[in-house]
């Protein structure tokens, strides 16, 4: 007896709806990036990044709430010892092989996280609004700009939030089980400000930007 | 609401925290050698004082890493944040 | 047009209204006529409408007393059906095409309400008459009175459907936050808004302009008002700046948090902006707060003084000049201060209607009686109003002398009263700051506060605009200084006295006199001067006290006209000054705001997370009812067509323990330990022993907390020898990460050890049953389940339905039980390939209430059921589990004398006698059905409690967990559970109902 190989992303059913939001990318835009690798790193980075480094072609970054990226990774600043690094799909198992090897001896842990979350990538002018509709970060295009992220709440969800451009685009990593209700949430957050967009929108997306 | 210098992270909302009760509330090294008197002291009893307070907060819905604050309870104010392992305001030189 | 023609009171060529767009609205079912620009307010006393509403105890007539949002009396019912708002302001809706309205608290109508007899009643109805009149008969309270008194002392009516409106929220940071768009904080924004820091403006008002808009000015050689939408203009290009109107700051929080609620589409009437959020809840982090809230003018108490036409002097001054509105032929003003005079005037030379001015004070600034002159009003000093009379609408008034007696009567249509000004000190008292008295100008004033705020304008005490402007600028100054920026703030100008007021709280205490008529304090409550002197003779000396005893300042206004007038008369018949009185404490919010507002986006299928697992779309295919555990949907059962719960848990049930049951256990917690000290850790958080756990092998864990409580439990597996992999339970997971956090980071952060969640990583498919194994083996022909090479509590990783997985075999049900788990991706497709392996072996999805029949027959315990946070491993029988040798998390309690004591409550099994009685759990149980002797309402005493209850179909017969005390030496003995009023018998036995050998656990080969 064997089982469809094809993996299921929580929001699988949700491109529709998605596309349907992203008429207007100028102003708003948003998918789902499903299946990347996501590592979970713990390990001291001033004494070991190098090894890390080695296996990844990227540093772990050290100022808080920040990422960087190299190689084939970006590594997201999680906490002082904790790191979210992200690849492509596929690239899980080796890098999580190869990390417990470079690091063999050395207090660490690797756990493979890639599908314990999804990610949303949301674009456009609205796009800072609509998170500032239920998180509590100042998302001023001065205060979150790249290298930014920050793990936070969107409205009763925790997230992680990566500025990858200060046009903007902000990835949205969120736990498999909170997906869809984030989903929800940011597509009404859009509706909303497009229905909006006679009266005040602009004018309040322009003072975040 | 108040807004809480995480040692980390800088000044966030504190609905991302958690509270944690009184800071420096050691946990005795062998519990086995304390009297039931002052084991009740550790497990229930904590200071309430009206004015500044250390006390333990954690950033649960950020980087997850526990710190201190001195707060005053009147007036909410928080004086001096820090790191575990690190002496209280008062102690430093 | 003849909607022209009845707008009577409208004064030609006066007013900012927009004259060419006239709007239709309807009051208490008839059809009038306002302009674009109007209040609702403004529009009915064009319409010469003064009558409004009723008192709220009285049901005396009552008209608008002012034209802003301090307003007590004209609250109004806006639109029908499900948009309806009850007790919203007349004086701040604004007026929009086809808006209806009625009155609140009338009976039949506003002209002639019934129950105006209570105003004949009224000597019973005084301060406290609730709690002294209906004491007596016991019972009559609940059943007659209190339905009869709230049907006679209602307010409005709240909407009976669901609201069709959305709403929003918004979180906003920024350097300066200006609450209030008057002169003052126009001119405090200018100076933060060209500095370029983050400002935000915020202004109740549909524009700028505060005072300007109400009062003739001239500023830089412009109007007022022109200067006030230049200023608007400015700030609004300015990108740096976010200005809002419409919007009212109502709460002032900790660390310069403000709430501010935004009445987005509310003056565009109901469904005309389709998606738009009616409302916005502003949610503001400010590094710097600027108030700039003006002030409130306050009445004076004399008779009647509630009667319509009596109005203040600044809202007479308002409807005039910025509605174009006359409130009547023939006007006298009551005023005991510059500022007060001075609105009068200006009243005069708009609407040329008032004829006197009674000013207690014996030498009025003599500019002002000059200009009196000029614009031929009447100026009598040394003079108050005493009585007010008049039916509906006030017709003369009696004026007498200071000192002296013998009283005047003037007739006259309308009053303006100005008692002098109370700074609307609420959100800086709030802050919270502490309030200042100043005899000199009659109010309270800001004084210190802890926050970093500054206070600007009328707040402060410039009540002129010249020196609000000045103020403004200046604390604009003082904030852009303790920016850091370059700027220097000069020194602050001294506060020049521009009110000369003579207070007068009350004219019957000002005259020494007993006075006909009533005397309202506070108008929306009905308190009267009466009432606060009656308190005060009752005895309450606290204004905290008196307010709650009279219910001054407690209806929906919040006192904004009445607090300090009543504390005022409190304090002069306890014969203190007024500060030694003391005000009461400001609370948010400052003006009512409504419960969507407050809901936000919050509602429907975004009130909550709801959280799925990878196999929820199967689950809801398959007909699922589904459970709330914590936020996870999980299946409850899975019906059949005309099963009910009973039924399918009885299929399901029997199903596990015979063939096969399969259920989605993905929501329990995993926490992936890794570490060299890792075995270390778990041993000091489980109550047992991890060292010699071999990889590969499970157990089972307890954790309890200092105090020796048990925590949670679950299942630990070691993948290696430095990791292992931790389950806890569904509802604890996030609890028992943090809680293995704080003890690492803070207690032993020598220990070399990190823990992640990996809840979600997998997905979790239990196959349960004596036909587990022949499923496995078709799923995995690859992997061995052979006792001897995958015994019980053991995992092994492997291909399964051709996916990569770890299979642990460890069971919460005492059967032969197999959990798969894969890559949550890959949870569906596994799940389904189970259902198909399990066809032909009678496999049968099961759900949560069969996992809690199931573990309850085998006795297993569930955290938060069986314990409750008193309860330690020994009460629930688990001290197999708790370690003799080492030290853990919890044990030295275990020797603290009420853990260790006799007669601790103990976990037991119970059978009704009646086998079909399936007790409520939560039940007390009793040892004897005797009743007390003493009291034969009395039973005999509690000795334990029904923690887990269910019928099993294994059994033939319901069945039970309980603690009782000393439980496990009561087993064969008979206990009552009670019953609505009977007792049922029930009888003690071990908890474990099913296979006591373990015998099932290893299935059938």
């Amino acid at each position: 007896m064997t089982a469809s190989t094809d993996r299921v992303s929580p929001l699988e059913n949700w491109t529709a709806r998605f596309a349907a939001a992203s008429a207007t990318p100028v102003q708003f835009s948003i998918r789902e990036v499903a299946f990347a690798t996501h590592i979970n790193l713990r390990v001291d980075a001033a004494a070991f990044g190098a090894k890390v480094r080695a296996v990844l072609g990227c540093d772990l970054p050290v100022v808080a709430n920040t990422w960087t990226t190299g190689g084939e990774c970006s590594a997201i600043w999680l906490g002082p010892d904790e790191w979210l690094v992200v690849a492509p799909d596929g690239r899980n198992e080796s890098f999580c092989a190869d990390l417990r090897t470079a690091l063999s001896g050395v207090h660490h842990a690797v756990t493979d996280l890639s599908a314990n979350r999804t990610m949303l990538e949301i674009a456009g002018s609205d796009a800072r609004v609509a998170l500032a509709k239920g998180c509590p970060l100042d998302l001023h295009g001065s205060a979150f700009k790249p290298p930014q992220s920050a793990q936070s709440l969107l409205a009763k969800s925790q997230v992680l939030l990566q500025c990858v451009d200060a046009n903007p685009v902000i990835r949205v990593f969120v736990r498999n089980s909170f997906a869809a209700y984030v989903a929800e949430w940011l597509l009404d957050a859009a509706a909303e400000l497009a229905a909006s967009r006679n009266l005040d929108t602009p004018r309040i997306a322009n003072r975040l930007a | 609401m108040l807004q809480i210098d995480c040692p980390w992270c800088g000044m966030r909302e504190e609905m991302e925290f958690s509270y944690g009760g009184q800071a420096h509330v050691a946990y005795p090294k062998d519990p086995h050698a304390v009297s039931d008197e002052d084991w009740a002291q550790y497990l229930f009893m904590r200071d309430n004082p009206k004015g500044l307070f250390l006390e333990r907060w954690v950033h649960s819905q950020g980087c997850r890493r526990w710190f201190n604050v001195e707060r005053h309870t009147v007036t909410h104010e928080i004086t001096a944040v820090y790191k575990p392992g690190e002496p209280p305001p008062a102690a430093k030189p | 047009m003849s909607g022209t023609a009845a707008n009577i009171a409208r004064i030609e060529g006066a007013g900012k209204i927009d004259r060419t767009r006239p709007l239709a609205f309807t009051f208490n079912g008839r059809k009038l006529q306002g302009y674009a620009g109007d209040t609702l307010a403004s529009a009915l006393l064009a319409n010469g409408i003064h009558l409004v509403a009723r008192s709220f105890k009285y049901h005396r007539p009552r008209g608008m007393l002012t034209a802003g949002n301090e307003e007590p009396n004209a609250l109004v019912q806006l639109e029908r059906g499900p948009y309806t708002e009850p007790n919203l302001r007349a004086t701040e809706i604004e007026l929009y095409e086809g808006l209806d309205a009625s009155s609140v608290n009338c009976f039949p109508n506003v002209q002639f309400d019934l129950r105006a007899i209570n105003g004949l009643a009224s000597s019973i109805l005084v301060a406290g008459f609730y709690n002294k009149t209906f004491m007596w008969p016991k019972g009559f309270w609940k059943k007659v009175y209190e339905p009869a008194l709230r049907a006679a002392a209602g307010l409005g009516v709240a909407p009976d459907s669901p609201d069709p409106d959305t709403y929003d929220r918004m979180h906003w940071h920024c350097d300066v936050l200006v609450v209030g768009a008057g002169p003052a904080g126009l001119s405090a924004s200018l100076q933060a808004g060209r500095r370029g820091v983050r400002t935000v403006i915020v202004e109740e008002a549909p524009e700028a302009g505060g005072s300007l808009l109400q009062r003739p000015a001239t500023i830089d050689g412009v109007a007022g008002t022109e200067w006030a939408s230049k200023a608007f203009a400015e700030l609004d290009a300015m990108p740096n700046v976010l200005f809002l109107c419409r919007t009212s700051v109502f709460g002032y929080y900790d660390h310069n948090y403000l709430m501010a609620v935004e009445h987005r589409t509310d003056h565009l009437g109901p469904g005309r902006s389709p998606g738009v959020a009616r409302k916005r809840l502003w949610h503001f982090r400010a590094k710097r707060v600027v108030l700039a809230t003006g002030a409130h003018e306050r009445p004076i108490v004399f008779g009647n003084n509630d009667l319509p036409g009596i109005v203040l002097a600044n809202a007479a001054c308002t409807y005039a000049t910025r509605y174009g509105v006359s409130l009547g032929k023939c006007g006298v003003a009551f005023v005991n201060n510059d500022h007060g005079f001075a609105l009068a005037l200006e009243t005069q030379a708009v609407a040329r209607n008032i004829a006197m001015i009674i000013d207690p004070r014996p030498d009025p600034d003599d500019a002002l009686v000059k200009r009196a002159a000029a614009l031929g009003v009447r100026v009598l000093c040394n003079s108050v109003i005493a009585t007010a009379h008049g039916w509906n609408r006030v017709s003369s008034v009696d004026i007498c002398p200071t000192r002296g007696t013998g009283l005047a009567r003037l007739e006259c249509d309308h009053v303006l009263v100005s008692g002098g000004l109370n700074p609307a000190v609420h959100l800086y008292s709030q802050a919270p700051g502490k309030l200042r008295y100043d005899a000199n100008l009659a109010c309270f004033l800001p004084d210190q506060c802890i926050q970093t705020v500054e206070v600007a304008g009328a707040l402060n005490a410039r009540f002129s605009l010249d020196s609000a402007l000045e103020d403004g600028a200046l604390a604009g100054k003082r904030t852009l200084h303790t920016l850091g920026q370059a700027v220097d703030a000069g020194a602050p100008a001294e506060a020049k006295d521009e009110l000369h007021i003579l207070p007068v709280w009350s004219v019957q205490a000002q005259l020494g006199l007993k006075l006909p008529g009533k005397h309202f304090v506070d108008y929306q409550n009905d308190v009267t001067e009466a009432d606060i002197l009656l308190a005060s003779r009752e005895g309450f000396r606290s204004v905290e006290h008196t307010k709650r005893y009279t219910t001054t300042g407690m209806a929906t206004d919040q006192g904004k006209t009445s607090n300090v007038i009543g504390l005022a008369i409190l304090a002069a018949s306890l014969g203190k000054p007024i500060p030694e009185v003391g005000t009461t404490t400001f609370r948010p919010p400052f003006t009512p705001v409504t419960f969507g507002a407050i809901a936000g986006r919050d509602r429907g299928s975004l009130s909550d997370p709801v959280r799925t697992t990878p196999m929820h779309a199967w689950h809801v295919d398959n007909g699922a009812v589904f459970e709330d555990v914590g936020q996870w949907k999980r299946p409850w059962y899975f019906p059949k067509p005309g099963e009910d719960l009973h039924a399918a848990v009885a299929r399901e049930t029997k199903a596990l323990r015979t063939t096969a049951g399969v259920m989605d256990a993905t929501t329990l917690g995993k926490i992936d330990i890794q570490g060299a000290d890792a075995a270390e850790f778990l041993n000091r958080v489980y109550t047992n022993a991890w060292t010699k756990l071999a990889v590969g092998s499970c157990r089972y864990g307890v954790m309890c907390r200092p105090d020796g409580m048990v925590m949670d439990d679950g299942v630990t597996a070691r993948l290696a020898d430095d990791r292992f992999l931790m389950t806890t339970t569904t509802g604890n997971a996030a609890r028992v990460l943090d809680w293995l956090e704080e003890w690492l980071q803070t207690e032993w952060p020598e220990l070399e050890v990190y823990c992640t969640t990996v809840t979600e990583q997998w997905a979790t498919t239990a196959v349960v049953g004596p036909n587990a194994r022949k499923i496995l083996k078709a799923l995995a022909p690859d992997m061995d389940f052979s006792n001897a090479a995958f015994p019980f509590m053991t995992f092994r990783e492997g291909v399964v339905a051709g996916l990569a997985a770890r299979v642990f075999r460890i069971s919460f049900n005492g059967e032969l039980s197999y959990e798969i788990n894969v890559p949550s991706w890959h949870g569906l497709a596994l799940w389904r390939a189970v259902i198909e392996a399990g066809k032909p072996h009678g496999l049968t999805p099961y759900g949560t209430e069969t996992m809690h029949v199931a573990r309850a027959e085998k006795g297993y315990i569930i955290i938060g059921q069986e314990t409750d946070g008193t309860v330690t491993p020994q009460d629930v029988g688990l001290e197999w589990a708790v370690s003799k040798q080492k030290d853990f998390i919890g044990k030295r309690s275990f020797s603290r004398s009420d853990t260790a004591r006799a007669g601790r409550k103990q976990l037991v099994g119970l059978l009704p006698q009646d086998k079909a009685f399936v007790a409520p759990e939560g039940s007390h149980l009793v040892a004897s059905p005797e009743r007390s002797t003493f009291d034969p309402r009395l039973g005999s005493p509690s000795i334990g409690h029904i923690t887990s209850s269910y019928y099993s179909p294994n059994l033939e017969s319901a069945f039970a967990l309980a603690l009782i005390a000393n439980g496990r030496a009561m087993h064969g003995k008979t206990v009552y559970c009670s019953q609505g009023s009977g007792l049922k018998p029930m009888t003690v036995t071990d908890p474990v109902f099913i296979d006591k050998e373990g015998k099932r656990r290893d299935g059938i080969d």
